[in-house]
């Protein structure tokens, strides 16, 4: 009984002990919403151009990434990859092939193809990469850019 | 009284466990957004048909060679802070009629008889060499999209008062509203961006 004879006197203090209930839940939606999915690189991670005409890539599964850049060793020439491993210009389009045997009939018009390539990248190699794209009739890419001014391109 | 009650854990720091770990959350994860200059490919093309015989004049020619440097129309060397500028004269000359006998009355161009009959007509063609970075190449693709953009961004402050990007943030935001549609139709079939791609040179 004795809980119910409290003192009435004074200010009630406010509660905090929801306060890491809310925290939690923010948490819990941070954690959820974000979604981590690293490929890790084997090769050197691309530096990016910059470009302002750009548009934003959406519904991020429809896309497959493919990196270009120079391989960690140093050894010289562009280097591919697709998903984990670095590959050759003729594994593209078993590539595309594979992804497209994970999406279903009407979703692989949407595919599109994110090439994610170094500044100093020679165009030959993108070049080689579109001709590979185009005879598998993967028609939709993107040039993966930084947003800035795309004059800083040319100073490197 | 009070000292026969058991004493309550205090949970006022669970808070800052919570916060901490939000905040470490916060930090990590990093949001990026993938943006890049979206292009689409051409079909591939069946070898036995002839392409299309094209007027020079409607063919603003780009060459972008192996030590980057800009080459247009096979005479002057550019800078890519002039290219822009260049390729929108070009588009919005106006000179002369589109396939169906129509004037061009939206172009604000010099009307050159020299220069691309219609924006319709006017056609960029970009040749890069297998040497040439891929910054420069991006950065030229880049200019060239934004001159259409620019041209299109007049048009459409002249017709409808709002600026085509804003047109297509609307579309975005409410994708079933057919007047905004109808607009950026519209828009799009005055400036069509046509931007060929030549094969590089070896």
């Amino acid at each position: 009984m004795s809980k119910f004879k409290k003192r009435k006197k004074g200010m009630p203090g406010i509660s905090t002990a929801s306060l890491p209930d809310i925290v939690f839940m923010l948490l819990f939606f941070f954690m959820v919403t974000t979604v981590m999915r690293e490929t890790d690189l084997k090769i050197r991670k691309p530096q990016l151009p910059k470009a302002n005409q750009v548009k934003k890539l959406e519904r991020k599964s429809l896309v497959s990434y493919i990196y270009v850049g120079k391989s960690k060793d140093g050894t010289p020439g562009d280097k591919i990859q697709l998903n984990d491993k670095i590959s050759s210009i003729k594994d593209i389009k078993s590539f595309v092939f594979a992804e497209r045997a994970q999406h279903s009939e009407e979703e692989i018009k949407l595919l599109t193809t994110s090439i994610k390539a170094d500044v100093n990248a020679n165009v030959g190699t993108i070049t080689d990469i579109k001709l590979e794209l185009r005879d598998v009739n993967a028609l939709k890419i993107n040039y993966s850019t930084l947003k800035g001014s795309a004059l800083d391109n040319m100073k490197n | 009284m009070a000292r026969r009650e058991t004493p309550e854990i205090n949970a006022g720091s669970m808070a800052d466990i919570a916060f901490l770990l939000l905040i470490f959350f916060l930090v990590t994860t990093t949001m990026d957004v993938d943006t890049g200059i979206s292009r689409k490919l051409p079909e591939k093309q069946d070898p036995n048909i002839k392409p299309p015989i094209l007027k020079e004049k409607n063919v603003f020619e780009v060459n972008v060679n192996r030590r980057n440097e800009i080459l247009v129309e096979g005479e002057i060397y550019m800078k890519i802070e002039d290219l822009r500028e260049a390729a929108k004269e070009f588009i919005d000359n106006g000179g002369g009629k589109d396939e169906n006998g129509e004037e061009c009355t939206w172009c604000e161009g010099k009307k050159d008889p020299a220069s691309s009959d219609h924006p319709k007509k006017a056609i960029i063609s970009l040749q890069s060499d297998r040497g040439t970075s891929y910054g420069t190449y991006i950065a030229v693709q880049n200019e060239l999209v934004g001159a259409y953009t620019d041209l299109r961004n007049r048009l459409s402050e002249k017709l409808y008062g709002i600026s085509y990007t804003q047109l297509l943030k609307d579309k975005k935001n409410n994708p079933k509203n057919q007047a905004i549609k109808d607009k950026i139709d519209n828009i799009k079939k005055k400036y069509p961006q046509i931007i060929s791609e030549a094969e590089p040179t070896k």
